[in-house]
């Protein structure tokens, strides 16, 4: 099996074939950014503030622009232009977020700047050394062990085992051959059983969710965990801006003076003039608004969707609510528990 | 301590007292504590009143003023301040408001915890000034002062200066010097200071957290969100946008802001949010004399009352 001991090594010969972008540390917090040398890249903490999915659909981006002379308005395709990238250490959670992004963004009509990035975008995933309390990727499939991606690696005390899976993958392993031994591999089950123990210890893996199985669009609408959660919900927006499947986004233009460049940027279900129309907002009331957020991600999305659910279980909701509300216990008082 | 919490909230719920109790509520393990509202004497079975017990539930208050109905809230000391300052503004009623006072010792954060590696949180066990946590992969224990909330380890005051009824004693103003991090960045140069707050800055998601858990930001139409504004925003396009939106808001809170330390609490990035506004009540206390905001729900705020004692503008401008 292939096998990198060192590691700063690995980075220089990726990031001399493409863009690497990977877990980098500041101040105690980890987001993924471009490596530069001497970059305190942080592999080991779980996961990064932002999820991974800005590689694909990114917070703010320009799509095109006007430029109006008299009685003619002149488009300009105002599109970033993409260069190919590696995205390095993503995990299981945020991996399989991509495949939900996909339903959304690669269906016609294809979301051409979306679509562009995802071409260009070689996933290198890390498997889970150490899954924590907040984690609940199982209940979705999701296997922390050996998480699914173009490549899939393993941090162990020998080094990073590498194992190429896809076409992407096996292109970016050619180009950086020199980097490589072999390794016996055994590390790489050692751990995987270890991450399989520790999975069995987590309090929430094996979550209850049977009772959202093939269920209506307007089953849950009346239940009362809407009005309370809504109660202390700040209608901040932290929940969908760390959430690596939420994919809402507004559509604006900027008046620059010499034209309008119109741009999008992601939205959260949980403000207030989110969806607002010509004649007004049909969600009012900041428990409509909860309600459209947990019920997209494990009732609509699901039906639209062969009952792939739009949340992959990474726990970010979960750890970073200012005021402890989440898509657990919305799960679990939906079930009545 | 908690039940004698829980059993005057059950009396002033049960006489029909109050209709709602604002207050904390037991999660999914020890450090989930949500602020929730109680409208029987049974929900009250989840009330909890712990270490963890950090969120100012002032902020929730400011959606009742229309209502009618009485409404008891659980007030630690620094939440006293933020009520007294939305008194003075106008922003609640306060006769339907029942504050009871409870005592705090500090609270603890279990984002602390996860920045020095400690993660898979599973149990924790305070005495004296030790914290044992118990995790998926072991046991650690710590002191206590290295995961206070920021706003704890540094707490102004241990007095409540509003409360309806207490349980157990209020204390007194504390002699800790909440200073300390702004003289740090006073003696930075410019370029050190400016670089400092990019780099802070540059983290962050426009998530909304600080401004929303604020209890002195609570505008009906925040500048940011009103299309009519011309700066109405979701994100931040460029570092421009990353100081603006905190940039107006510490000028728009400086004076009113009581140091509650919400915002640097709530936010996913850990940037010290407090900072900014510590530079602002120094710089009152400084040129105006001692001010606290909050500690009262009467005296006039400094930055918008004019005295002859005020000191001229160039002569702040210079910094002296
Ligand atoms: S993070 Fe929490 S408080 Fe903020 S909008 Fe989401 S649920 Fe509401
Ligand atoms: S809803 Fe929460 S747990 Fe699910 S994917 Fe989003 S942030 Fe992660
Ligand atoms: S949720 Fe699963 S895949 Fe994501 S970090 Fe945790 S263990 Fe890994
Ligand atoms: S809470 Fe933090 S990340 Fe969110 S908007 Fe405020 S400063 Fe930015």
């Amino acid at each position: 099996m292939k096998l990198v001991k060192d590691l700063s090594a690995l980075y220089e010969a990726i990031a001399a074939v493409q863009e690497l972008y990977l877990p980098v540390e500041n101040k105690g917090r980890v987001d993924f950014k471009l490596y530069e040398a001497g970059a305190n890249v942080d592999i080991k903490t779980l996961k990064t503030v932002r999820s991974a999915k800005d590689f694909f659909f990114t917070q703010t981006e320009t799509l095109m622009g006007f430029k109006v002379e008299g009685k003619n308005i002149e488009v300009e395709d105002l599109r970033p232009e993409v260069r190919p990238f590696v995205a390095f250490g993503v995990r299981g959670c945020d991996a399989r977020s991509f495949e939900v992004l996909d339903k959304v963004f690669l269906v016609d009509p294809v979301d051409t700047v979306y679509e562009a990035r995802r071409k260009a975008g070689t996933v290198v995933t890390l498997a889970c050394g150490r899954p924590e309390e907040t984690c609940f990727c199982t209940n979705f499939g999701i296997t922390p062990e050996a998480p699914a991606g173009d490549v899939t690696t393993w941090l162990t005390e020998e080094g990073l085992y590498w194992q190429a899976n896809t076409d992407k993958g096996e292109a970016l392993t050619a180009a950086i051959a020199a980097v490589f031994t072999e390794g016996d591999g055994k590390a790489v089950e050692e751990q995987k059983k270890a991450i399989s123990d520790i999975i069995a210890k987590l309090p929430l893996a094996n979550l209850d969710m049977t009772h959202l199985e093939g269920v209506k669009e307007e089953t849950f609408w009346g239940h009362p965990v809407w009005k309370d959660i809504s109660e202390t919900c700040l209608a901040c927006g932290t929940c969908t801006y760390v959430c690596p499947t939420c994919q809402c986004y507004d559509v604006r233009d900027f008046d620059c003076g010499n034209g309008i460049e119109r741009f999008r940027c992601w939205d959260s279900c949980m403000y207030s003039d989110f969806t607002r129309m010509a004649h007004g907002n049909n969600r009012n009331t900041q428990d409509q608004r909860c309600r459209q957020r947990y019920l997209h991600k494990l009732v609509y999305f699901p039906r639209r969707n062969e009952g792939m659910f739009g949340c992959v279980g990474c726990g970010r909701c979960v750890a970073k609510c200012p005021s402890k509300l989440n898509i657990v216990k919305v799960i679990k008082a939906l079930g009545g528990k | 301590m908690q039940e004698m919490i829980k059993s005057k909230l059950a009396e002033l719920l049960s006489t029909g007292a109050v209709t709602k109790v604002i207050g904390w509520k037991r999660g999914e393990n020890f450090y989930d504590v949500s602020p929730a509202a109680f409208e029987s004497v049974e929900s009250l079975a989840d009330f909890v009143y712990d270490d963890f017990c950090g969120a100012n539930l002032s902020k929730f208050l400011v959606k009742e003023p229309g209502k009618e109905s009485k409404v008891a809230v659980v007030l630690k000391p620094c939440d006293t301040f933020s009520l007294n300052q939305l008194i003075k503004e106008n922003r609640v009623n306060r006769e339907n408001i029942f504050v009871l006072g409870v005592p705090c010792e500090g609270k603890l954060s279990e984002e602390k915890m996860r920045v020095m590696g400690i993660v898979g949180l599973t149990g924790c066990k305070v005495e004296g000034d030790k914290v044992t946590v118990e995790t998926l992969y072991g046991t650690e224990t710590l002191d206590k002062n290295d995961v206070l909330l920021t706003k704890c380890a540094t707490c102004h005051s241990k007095k409540h200066v509003i409360f309806d009824e207490l349980i157990g004693e209020t204390g007194e103003d504390s002699d800790v010097d909440r200073f300390v991090g702004v003289a740090e960045l006073e003696a930075m140069s410019e370029d050190e200071r400016y670089e400092f707050w990019r780099n802070e800055l540059s983290r962050c998601i426009r998530c909304n957290a600080c401004r929303n858990a604020c209890p002195a930001c609570t505008c009906e139409k925040c500048v940011f969100d009103n299309d009519a504004s011309g700066v109405a925003a979701k994100s931040n396009a460029n570092s421009f946008e990353e100081n603006m939106f905190h940039i107006i808001r510490a000028y728009h809170v400086a004076g009113r802001c009581t140091d509650c330390g919400e915002c640097s609490r709530v936010c996913p990035q850990h940037i010290p949010l407090h900072l900014l506004n510590r530079k602002f009540i120094k710089d009152i206390n400084t040129f105006y004399g001692d001010f606290q905001a909050g500690a009262d729900a009467e005296s006039e705020h400094p930055l918008v009352h004019f005295t002859e004692n005020d000191p001229e503008p160039s002569i702040v401008k210079e910094g002296k």
